[in-house]
């Protein structure tokens, strides 16, 4: 598309030497220089003030107690102590994990069965509403979506529970339940979240070519087979970067288990983010929350560094 | 021999075409059945919300619960502060990301590598972790409880930023040679050749910070203290919580009414919203 529009500037004048950029004057030079400068000072000038100093910030508030309104005083490590003898702490850390197992899990594996199935033979206009229907519930805001689900998920009048009663399912009590609140916390994200990877599959299937699954059926490769063998393998960088996404994604969870059951029955769906987000902004301990935030900055690092490390063995490229 | 391929390739193909056809549409109907809950609830009289079986069409459709939401939250200034907060993120965006972006991409500076590395490692860093600093920078700026506070910090995008290095990266370098022949400045060659071509990778940078920023909840939620400077998705959390009568058809009207804009963009932008989350697993 772009490219027709690019005049043929070369074609137009014949006969100029090809490359006079090697001895540009340093006038020029210093031209470039300080369009550089002016180009690039709005986004590192935005980086270094709004996220450089404040990892800066959260490491060292980390060391202090402050309420804001009291000046801070110097706390050394009592914050992170505090923390880990925090039982509501700990349990979001829990919660937040396993949360993410779940939400990762389910994510990629769903949004792989139907990427999968799109890609199969079908009219072209149905593929492309099957595409759109998947990744429609991307587009909408999570805090919206979670006040839905709260009234589909209800236990005495939600359309769920009427719609498992016509396969003789008693009512569930999917939100107010110990047990059931942190699957439905799960499905909620998974139901929104699932588009994503989903077109990540999508594409990473479109780049696998074709030669390589008619060689593949040549040689006896079948059914699930064949996907075991063939396309999984080929689609390891795209599985690397969904699962890389999804659990630093994951691990940021907070509008649905904050619209949907506030961390609740009890701490069962307190995550991580939300403990953050009490400890400041209600209980204005700020020293504490910090210390909230670096240690899950550091389990995101750690996750992270582990799944590159282990990709390595599974990772394929072409 | 000719029976056996048969039914090899019956087997080849695993599910039968339809059975594969039926799967994705039960799992399509899962996936915007609740949207279409919503939008028929939300045209229920508030009596009726309740009622099951679900009607998928309402009987006596009304406009009762759109009316109550306009009563209890001023619709007009939500949306008013979620356009110009959206809007001005999503210009701010394509403005530092295309100007970073061919930086990155087309110029020769000093610390280029690592400048782009502290741009790339940005898109890392969580925003629950930097945001008890930051609340307190747009303190320190009187910027807390404004739109302001929740604009200027979103401009630098690291994502934004990679994506349009990406796009002029995939654009010839003899146009820009020729230009600087015919004795364009730097300037002048970005202005004239390359910023004009740029277009639809801006257009991509725009959608996709319109649609984040149109549906935030978490920045609006701790910055924004008073109700005039509500954004729709925390204007609609507070109708879930100023009700408890259990009208549930009010609320799930203003979702309707906090949806539409969503559905432009997806309708209008589907295609950069969906080339924009592409490359983010095909370009790394």
């Amino acid at each position: 598309m772009t490219n027709t529009q690019i005049p043929p500037a070369r074609a137009a004048r014949p006969g100029t030497p090809p490359s006079p950029a090697a001895q540009r004057p340093p006038a020029r030079d210093r031209g470039t220089r300080l369009l550089a400068t002016l180009f690039l000072a709005p986004t590192i000038v935005g980086i270094v003030v709004f996220t450089v100093v404040p990892i800066i910030g959260s490491v060292v508030l980390s060391l202090f107690h402050w309420n804001v309104i009291d000046s801070p005083s110097y706390a050394g490590l009592s914050n992170y102590g505090e923390v880990f003898g925090d039982e509501t702490v700990l349990v979001s850390f829990r919660n937040t994990l396993v949360f993410m197992v779940l939400a990762v899990a389910l994510q990629l594996l769903v949004a792989l069965v139907l990427a999968l199935a799109v890609n199969g033979r079908m009219p072209v206009w149905l593929r492309s509403v099957f595409r759109s229907a998947f990744f429609f519930p991307l587009v909408l805001s999570a805090a919206s979506i979670s006040v839905v689900m709260k009234y589909l998920f209800n236990q005495d009048f939600g359309v769920v529970n009427w719609l498992l009663g016509f396969v003789g399912i008693a009512p569930v009590p999917w939100l107010t339940s110990e047990n059931a609140a942190m699957a439905t916390v799960v499905l909620v994200y998974v139901w929104q979240q699932f588009g994503f990877s989903f077109l990540l599959f999508v594409g990473g299937l479109n780049n696998i070519p074709k030669e390589i699954h008619e060689a593949a059926a040549l040689d006896g490769a079948t059914g699930l087979r064949k996907h075991l063998s063939v396309t999984l393998p080929l689609l390891s960088p795209t599985l690397l970067v969904a699962s890389v996404v999804g659990i630093i994604n994951a691990l940021q969870v907070f509008e649905q288990p904050y619209v949907l059951t506030n961390g609740g029955p009890g701490d069962a769906t307190r995550t991580v983010v939300m403990v953050i987000y009490e400890n400041a902004f209600e209980q204005l301990r700020f020293g504490e929350a910090s210390a909230v935030g670096v240690l899950l900055f550091v389990l995101i690092m750690a996750v992270t560094a582990l799944q590159f490390r282990l990709s390595r063995r599974f990772v394929h490229y072409q | 021999m000719s029976q056996t391929t048969l039914s090899y390739g019956r087997v080849r193909h695993g599910l039968a075409p339809w059975a594969r056809i039926a799967g994705l549409t039960v799992c399509a109907l899962l996936t915007l059945g609740p949207v279409v809950w919503t939008v028929s609830t939300s045209l229920r009289t508030p009596a009726e919300a309740f009622d099951l079986p679900p009607q998928l069409i309402p009987t006596n459709p009304s406009t009762e619960a759109y009316r109550g939401v306009f009563d209890q939250i001023d619709v007009w200034l939500l949306a008013l502060n979620s356009t110009l907060v959206t809007g001005l993120i999503a210009i701010g965006q394509m403005i530092t990301a295309g100007l970073a972006g061919y930086a990155f991409a087309r110029l020769e500076f000093r610390f280029k590598k690592p400048l782009f590395g502290l741009v790339l490692a940005t898109m890392m860093v969580p925003l629950q972790v930097t945001i008890v600093p930051v609340f307190l920078v747009l303190k320190s700026m009187s910027l807390t409880d404004t739109l302001l506070g929740l604009i200027i910090p979103a401009f630098p995008t690291a994502f934004g930023t990679f994506l349009m290095r990406q796009y002029f990266l995939g654009m010839p370098k003899d146009l820009g040679e020729a230009a600087m022949l015919d004795g364009a400045g730097p300037w002048r060659t970005f202005r004239s050749v390359y910023a004009p071509l740029a277009a639809p990778g801006l257009a991509i940078v725009g959608v996709l910070a319109f649609n984040y920023h149109w549906n935030e909840f978490f920045r609006p939620l701790i910055l924004e203290t008073s109700g005039q400077n509500y954004t729709l998705p925390l204007g609609l959390v507070s109708l879930q919580g100023n009700l408890g009568t259990g009208s549930i058809s009010v609320v799930l009207a203003g979702v309707v009414l906090s949806m539409i804009p969503a559905v432009l963009v997806f309708v209008v932008g589907q295609r950069p919203l969906r080339e924009g989350i592409t490359s983010a697993g095909v370009n790394r």
